[in-house]
């Protein structure tokens, strides 16, 4: 099916296509747009939405895609919960933080939870370091963390 | 010497500090209506008195980097701003973006009239939507003002400023990798020169500047450029004003603090970190971000014929002021100006372990021998911790990491074997521990 966006939506890209000399560098808030249009992830379709509004080959924009971490190629879960693990979070327990989510969820890095909830993944330093150990939770930071608040915030996030 | 001030940090904390009243009310939007006044050439020259060293991590004069920027009138300048903040370490320009937005935008001005740009892009990492949406609130507050726009303070100068984002990649701090990510492309680095004052932004000539850098040029124009570099104490050694230190790891205050340039390691870690978390012994600090050199406690100043240095030399590395210059000459990097702290529970080779992950997943992979190098260190990393790497393959790190070092496009390549050759000269003994004993007599955690 043919990707498309609503008309806020367009209203949206309009405004970004505004910001800059050139169409392609609306390139990466486009893709942004469209992936948090689509479930938080960019399909053949949604690539190729972009690379014909921007007048760009198809390869160009997946080429974009699969450099930048955040652009999922997949749909990810319903919540993205990224638990940083570079060395200051590590120095404050950013190991236990990890291992606790896997044992809560039930999944290792990368994985979904079976109800299509949760995605867990972990991250490259977030520039949190003075409140660490941190994760973030789709655009949500949660810091200065023990297993308990990991606790208090996975349980909110499971009833919505 | 430890001299706190609060000129970004005033309204840190407070509910509704981030707001243009708060902003005005402690003298914001100040120093641009006076600037907007003044020729463009006297406003790089008032810069260039308060020595505003890139807080970014190169540590180059602001000032003098305007002044790179060709006469206006060719083609559009730019004015771009690195709010990529990923390097290891480093938290600082996130609490500029999120508690004093009002500050940034008012440099962004400042920075474009200085440099001859109407337009400026503040380039912030994606995670970081909490300062994304506070430096958009702000400029649509200060456009409503009409501080912002066609006629900013009713001066004929047009100026918009707008937020880019990024979508997750170290590499986008690395300034030409900056550049191609705003113009939508990969963000794979580009060859220099042309440097970005040449064709930087669009092919144009562009103004990279740090968050922090144009964050406190109000402050620096308020004060009178010469006034504002004689709070630091590195003054005379052109490092001039103050700056944000940042303290993270094993001590008992993480944070951010703001002082004069020229506070030491030992104040950062001990007055205002609070010292080492569960009193326990400093094991070792890098001084601003994980690309900078690991430094022992017992590491001592020894530059014997620079008498700039005669305060300093015999002295512990912990006791010599904070600046560019003499990080640099000591064979250090002052980077980022956040240090990360490792105490005595912690093991070296599983935190060498842990930088080296970062670095094999941020390589961009564009040049051969760091996209090969950083994997390669990895896995002889992994290998000791594991207790199945050889004495050789210690030996090679040096060899691995000595080539990736300057034969690379961009920097990190030395960012990432500056860490690796550091924690092995530094740290040998345990690394060898591993390879004959498993690592038995070494803690093997990071935590406490």
């Amino acid at each position: 099916m043919a990707f498309v966006l609503n008309e806020a939506q367009e209203r949206e890209l309009t405004d970004i296509l505004g910001r800059y000399p050139n169409k392609m560098a609306a390139c990466i808030p486009a893709l942004h747009l469209c992936q948090n249009a689509n479930g938080n992830w960019l399909s053949p379709e949604a690539i190729q939405f972009v690379a014909d509004r921007l007048e760009l080959s198809s390869a160009h924009v997946k080429g974009v895609v699969t450099f930048y971490s955040l652009f999922n190629e997949h749909p990810p879960g319903k919540h993205q919960v990224w638990v940083c693990r570079t060395l200051s979070c590590a120095l404050r327990g950013s190991d236990a933080i990890l291992e606790h989510c896997q044992k809560r969820l039930g999944v290792a890095v990368g994985g979904t939870t079976a109800d299509g909830r949760f995605t867990l993944r972990t991250a490259e330093c977030l520039a949190s370091c003075g409140t660490a150990p941190m994760m973030q939770v789709d655009k949500t930071y949660y810091e200065s963390l023990t297993t308990e608040k990991v606790d208090r915030i996975l349980a909110g996030l499971a009833k919505d | 010497m430890l001299k706190r001030t609060d000129y970004l940090t005033k309204n840190y904390g407070k509910p509704d500090g981030f707001s243009l009243q708060a902003y005005e009310a402690s003298g914001g939007y100040r120093a641009v209506r006076r600037v907007l006044t003044m020729p463009r050439e006297a406003v790089v020259e008032e810069a260039k008195k308060a020595h505003v060293r890139g807080r970014g991590g190169a540590g180059f004069d602001c000032g003098t980097k305007w002044s790179f920027m060709p006469k206006p009138g060719g083609k559009p300048h730019y004015l771009v701003i690195n709010a990529d903040e990923g390097e290891p370490g480093t938290f600082k320009d996130r609490t500029i973006m999120e508690q004093n937005p009002h500050a940034v935008i008012e440099g962004c001005m400042i920075g474009c009239y200085a440099i001859g740009a109407n337009a400026c892009y503040i380039y912030v990492r994606d995670e970081l939507h909490l300062s994304k949406q506070r430096l958009w609130d702000a400029i649509r507050e200060v456009r409503a003002k009409g501080y912002l726009g066609a006629q900013p303070f009713g001066n004929n100068y047009p100026i918009e400023i707008y937020v880019h984002t990024g979508a997750g990649a170290y590499i986008c701090g690395e300034e030409t990798a900056l550049l191609n990510s705003l113009e939508g492309r990969r963000g794979e680095p580009r060859l220099k020169p042309p440097f970005p004052a040449q064709a930087g932004a669009f092919g144009c000539p562009t103004t990279v500047n740090n968050v922090e850098t144009v964050a406190i040029m109000p402050t620096a124009f308020n004060l009178g450029g010469d006034a504002f570099s004689r709070l630091s104490d590195l003054h005379a050694w052109n490092d001039g004003g103050v700056r944000l230190f940042g303290v993270s790891g094993h001590v008992k205050r993480p944070g951010i603090y703001e002082a004069a340039v020229g506070l030491t390691l030992r104040e950062l870690i001990y007055d205002l970190g609070g010292g080492i978390e569960g009193d326990r012994e400093l094991l070792g600090f890098i001084p601003g971000g994980s690309s900078c050199p690991v430094h022992l406690p017992e590491e001592v100043v020894h530059v014997p014929n620079n008498p700039k240095f005669e305060p300093y030399n015999g002295k512990s590395l912990l006791d010599l002021p904070l600046g560019v210059d003499t990080f640099r000459t000591v064979g250090s990097m002052l980077g980022t100006c956040c240090a990360i702290v490792l105490s005595d529970a912690a093991d070296p080779v599983i935190a060498m372990q842990n930088l080296m992950r970062f670095y094999k997943h941020e390589s961009c992979g564009q040049c051969t021998p760091c996209r090969e190098g950083c994997g390669w260190l990895e896995r002889i990393f992994d290998k000791v911790v594991a207790g199945t790497a050889t004495l050789d393959e210690l030996d090679q790190v040096h060899d691995i990491a000595s080539n990736i070092t300057g034969n690379t496009i961009c920097a990190f390549g030395d960012g990432a074997a500056q860490p690796a050759l550091s924690f092995m000269r530094k740290y040998r003994e345990n690394f060898e521990d591993y390879v004959q004993n498993q690592g038995r007599s070494q803690t093997g955690r990071l935590t406490l």
